[in-house]
């Protein structure tokens, strides 16, 4: 944590975007995390992306749940709307609001122990419902807000900073979120930001659920020589597999890379996301392939990353409980609750 | 790209642009920090070390650090430097105890100086502590040159003057008033170890137009503020037409205004974006309500014969139309006017001019009659002879002539000890770490936003009154606090130790100015494309390190906007980044090399 705050006068070459805004007008209080915290650089990468996508302030809706990776919200945005919930039921709380508006961008950061110790079973069950949102996890391996305990992500032989290995198996929330129909799955590292905007960008203009895995050390608990989440082990084990590039709408598309190499996936407001393929044989649009490979290469130690899946003909929410296109915290209130003697008919529909 | 090296002191300082600016190269950032500790005493010893004339300097001088200033990259104005010297300089104590002071027994070399203007002054103030005799040689019956002859008194108080030349004069030096060297030949014959010209650029120039001389109306105007310093003269007319657009114009049509001057017109050739004078200077005369005429070329003086001796009445002008074509100015002459007057004061420059040498003594001339002086030695063709101030390159100002004169008094201290005046004492520095604590640092490092203090200036009747009344009040105790708290301390370095970095980007992150990038090895030209945000300034070396650790990438900084408020410094987990007090060592006459 820093006791000034970053002074506001900026860079004259700054790039205004087609708001009129510059990169700084979506920035957030000064972060009180560890210096070196990867948390802080997946913050900046957020605040790029937003940026970049022209999206307004005023309709993002940030929420989190708790840990250090949950503060984050915080740090970027200030403009926007924001909520915190109790430790793991940012999901729920996405679900709701998502549901009550659906005219906001959704973004829900989380850490591994949010979202896979005490929270999975929330997470899960808004992959499967396919809430439109991006879903960050901050995944350091540890709960750092309670001092460095092993969370739900740690590998099996990963020291402590004490020099004690976690015994358990790990949960990894690529291989989970594949399984149960994730739409969007992505890995990436704190340290890349060159490989994390352009996923954030299109994890955000996903319809549906977008999960993003982050490797995020925690450079205080969790960055030392034995464990499977600091700097230098993710640094020696990353295994691109897909780099992702997002095109916006109407931008033209150059395509100087050998074909073969390069899928594109239109998007659903007309944005592209090209996939370079990193690993030839891999196919980005083949849930089953992808998993196998993903196996494989975690049981050989790599850590794949890049945009790893993506299915843009799923279901997303309200596409699924076909609600009204208007947002239905602007439908009139005798609309949304026609009162109890329609409700009295429907019952009397079903005795 | 090959690691910068930053162990040359020239690397870090450069990067305090203030300080690089200076040609005295003074401290200040470190001074502006005393001063918002209110340690006056303490800042106005710093100041006097580089540039000798605080006081003095604090009111008039040029300024180059003022456009160099950083704070002119993030906003418009810089850091008012210059006032701030005067602050130390008003509230110091008595320094007298404080300076170095001669030694009892004298080293036996003796040293000649000729004109006690601050360029001889200087000289003195550096040799005297090593124990030379220097004896000055002065035309006039005080000491100063053009401070005392020249600049107005309503811009810089005679007390100012007086105590900071009595403070080198009370070191023993022996000076000689009325004294004008006449003879280079016999001043040389009285076996001095060493001669300093410093006799400046006496000469005003002429206009030689028809009606020049015939009417004592017309004056050059560095000998007319001469005799109005000394108060030769007291008067003028009403109508004042001033020629030359410089700031000696500015000095002139100023003084005329306290002289009985009510319409004082000053003419330009050119359109003001060609003005000589430093925008201050303009804005000051303005005020005083003297109106600036473009595009006026003199033609002839208007005399009235049928006056007996003849009266001037007025001046003829050319008149022209100013265009620029291809960035170039391209005047057509269009009407000619006469404005009417009753007297003319030529400001359009001086020049030195040495008739006392004699040209047989092996001291080589040039084709404007001036000597041949080496840039760094300051010593002419003939050895033991040295020149500084504005007799050695013509007209400059106050503080270059001080930093010819620590210069000079090197060469002068080698060539008395038989060392060869190339073999001169190196610069160097020191960087010493400002953290205090997990976040707190030996300086202010948070940025404040406030603008640049306007100065308060006496209001026009009052200052009308006398020559005496100083216009500029100096900034009170609340301006004073919130212009220091503008300077962006510039000496405080980002040092970088690449061992130590895990790549986290949390110091690019944080950045405000977007300084910092890693980015891979490359030439410099190729990592200036990789930078987080173009290079603005592209004179600004790249700060590079050597490969990282962990990629073997490279940590840059481009150092151009730099605000140093020491965020990359605190948010970095191993302390890659360090912020780093830079002292720059600018060894004197008689240092160790
Ligand atoms: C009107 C005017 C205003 C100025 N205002 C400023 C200002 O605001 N700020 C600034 O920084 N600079 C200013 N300057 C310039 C500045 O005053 C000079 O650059 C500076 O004084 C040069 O110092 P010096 O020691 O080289 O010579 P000078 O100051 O010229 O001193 C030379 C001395 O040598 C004496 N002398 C000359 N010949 C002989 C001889 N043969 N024998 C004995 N003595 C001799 C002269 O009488 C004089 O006292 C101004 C100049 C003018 C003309
Ligand atoms: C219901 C509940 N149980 C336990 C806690 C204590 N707690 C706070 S943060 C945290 C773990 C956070 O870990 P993670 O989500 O990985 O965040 P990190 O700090 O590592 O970024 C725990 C267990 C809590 N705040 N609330
Ligand atoms: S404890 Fe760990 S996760 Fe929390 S701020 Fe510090 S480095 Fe980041
Ligand atoms: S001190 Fe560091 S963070 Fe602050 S502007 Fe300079 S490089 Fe950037
Ligand atoms: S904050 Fe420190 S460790 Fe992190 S990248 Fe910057 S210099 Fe390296
Ligand atoms: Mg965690």
């Amino acid at each position: 944590m820093s006791y000034i705050k970053k002074p506001a006068v900026r860079h004259p070459s700054l790039q205004a975007n087609a708001l009129g805004l510059t990169v700084r007008d979506y920035e957030g209080a000064m972060s009180t995390l560890c210096a070196g915290c990867g948390h802080d650089s997946v913050t900046a990468a957020i605040v790029r992306a937003f940026h970049e996508l022209d999206t307004p302030p005023h309709l993002i809706a940030k929420l989190s749940g708790i840990g250090c990776s949950s503060k984050t919200p915080t740090y970027f945005v200030s403009g926007a709307h924001g909520f915190n919930s109790a430790h793991g039921r940012m999901p729920a709380i996405v679900s709701g609001a998502a549901a009550a508006n659906r005219e906001l961008t959704y973004i829900g950061v989380s850490g591994d122990g949010d979202s896979l110790s005490i929270g999975l079973g929330q997470m899960a069950h808004a992959i499967r419902r396919n809430v439109n949102m991006l879903y960050v996890i901050e995944n350091n391996g540890v709960y750092g807000l309670t001092k460095g305990q092993f969370s739900a992500s740690a590998d099996v032989g990963s020291k402590s900073k004490k020099g004690e290995a976690n015994t358990q198996s790990p949960i990894d929330p690529i291989m989970l979120a594949l399984s149960i129909g994730a739409t969007f799955v992505a890995r990436s590292f704190s340290g890349d930001k060159a490989a994390l905007v352009p996923i954030l960008k299109a994890g955000i203009r996903h319809k549906g659920l977008a999960l993003v895995d982050v490797l995020s050390p925690c450079v205080t608990f969790n960055d030392h020589e034995g464990s499977t989440k600091s700097y230098t082990h993710t640094r020696k084990h990353q295994l691109p597999v897909i780099e992702a590039d997002f095109v916006p709408r109407r931008s033209p598309i150059e395509t100087s890379q050998a074909p073969g190499t390069v899928q594109t996936v239109t998007m659903h407001d007309g944005s592209v996301v090209r996939l370079h393929k990193v690993a030839a044989d891999y196919d980005p649009t083949d849930r089953e392939k992808a998993w196998s490979f993903l196996h494989a290469r975690a049981a050989a130690g790599d850590i794949p990353v890049g945009l790893l899946y993506i299915d843009e003909k799923g279901t997303e929410m309200h596409a699924g409980n076909k609600t009204v296109a208007q947002p239905l915290s602007q439908v009139p209130f005798e609309q949304l609750c026609p009162g109890s003697a329609a409700l009295e008919a429907l019952q009397q529909h079903y005795r | 790209m090959d690691p910068t090296n930053v162990r040359k002191p020239d690397y870090f300082h450069k990067v305090v642009d203030c300080q690089w600016a200076c040609p005295a190269h003074t401290n200040v950032p470190e001074y502006i920090r005393l001063i918002a500790q209110g340690r006056y005493t303490d800042a106005y010893l710093l100041n006097r070390e580089s540039n000798v004339f605080p006081g003095v300097l604090g009111r008039t001088c040029d300024r180059p650090c003022e456009p160099a200033c950083r704070r002119t990259r993030v906003e418009d104005k810089p850091v008012a430097i210059c006032r701030l010297k005067r602050v130390a300089a008003d509230l110091r104590d008595d320094v007298t105890a404080l300076i170095p002071q001669a030694p009892k027994t004298k080293n036996g070399k003796r040293v000649a100086c000729i004109g006690a203007g601050p360029a001889s002054l200087a000289v003195a103030n550096d040799l005297m502590p090593l124990g030379y005799s220097v004896t000055i040689f002065e035309k006039l019956s005080k000491a100063g040159g053009l401070m005392r002859s020249n600049i107005p008194s309503f811009r810089l108080p005679a007390k100012v003057l007086d105590d900071e030349i009595e403070m080198i004069v009370n070191l023993g030096v022996d000076v000689r008033y009325g004294a004008p060297v006449k003879s280079m030949k016999s001043l040389l014959a009285e076996g001095y170890d060493a001669v300093f010209v410093g006799s400046g650029a006496p000469r005003g120039k002429n206009l030689d137009i028809p009606g020049r001389y015939d009417s004592p109306r017309i004056h050059i105007g560095i000998d007319w503020l001469e005799s109005v310093a000394f108060e030769h003269i007291e008067k003028i007319g009403e109508k004042v037409l001033i020629i030359g657009v410089g700031n000696t114009a500015m000095d002139c049509c100023r003084t005329s205004r306290r002289l009985g001057g009510k319409d004082v017109k000053v003419m330009a050739r050119k359109p003001r974006k060609y003005f000589k004078a430093s925008p201050w200077e303009l804005e000051d005369a303005e005020e005083e309500q003297i109106e600036i005429l473009i595009n006026h070329e003199p033609v002839r003086f208007v005399i009235d014969d049928l006056v007996p001796g003849g009266k001037l009445v007025g001046m003829e002008f050319q008149r022209y139309e100013s265009k620029e074509e291809g960035g170039k100015l391209v005047q057509k002459a269009t009407d000619k006017i006469i404005l009417p007057c009753d007297d003319v004061i030529l400001a359009i420059g001086q020049e030195a001019s040495f008739p006392w040498i004699e040209r047989d003594l092996g001291i080589e001339m040039d084709k404007w009659d001036c000597p041949i002086v080496d840039k760094t030695t300051f010593q002419c063709s003939l050895p033991g002879v040295f020149f500084g101030g504005d007799a050695a390159w013509g007209p400059a100002n106050i503080i270059w002539a001080v930093a010819h004169a620590h210069d000079a008094a090197i060469s002068i201290h080698n060539h008395c000890n038989n060392i060869p005046l190339t073999d001169r004492p190196a610069h160097g520095m020191t960087l010493v770490s400002a953290k205090m604590g997990l976040h707190e640092w030996s300086y202010k490092n948070d940025y404040n936003s406030v603008g640049r203090a306007k100065m308060k200036h006496v209001d026009l009747v009052e200052r009308f009154k006398s020559m005496k009344v100083e216009v500029e009040e100096g900034f009170d105790p609340e301006q004073t606090a919130l212009e220091v708290a503008r300077c962006l301390n510039c000496d405080i370095q980002t040092v970088f130790t690449e061992a130590l970095c895990i790549e986290c980007d949390a110091c690019i992150d944080v950045c405000p100015l977007a300084c910092l990038t890693i980015a891979p090895d490359g030439d410099e030209k190729t990592l200036r494309t990789r930078l987080t945000a173009p290079a603005m300034n592209l004179t600004q070396e790249l700060y590079a390190s050597a490969p990282l650790p962990q990629t073997k990438r490279l940590m840059l900084k481009d150092e151009d906007l730099c605000v140093h408020c020491g965020l990359c410094a605190e948010r970095c987990p191993t302390a890659a980044w360090d912020m780093q007090k830079f002292d720059l060592f600018m060894p004197r006459a008689g240092a160790k090399t």
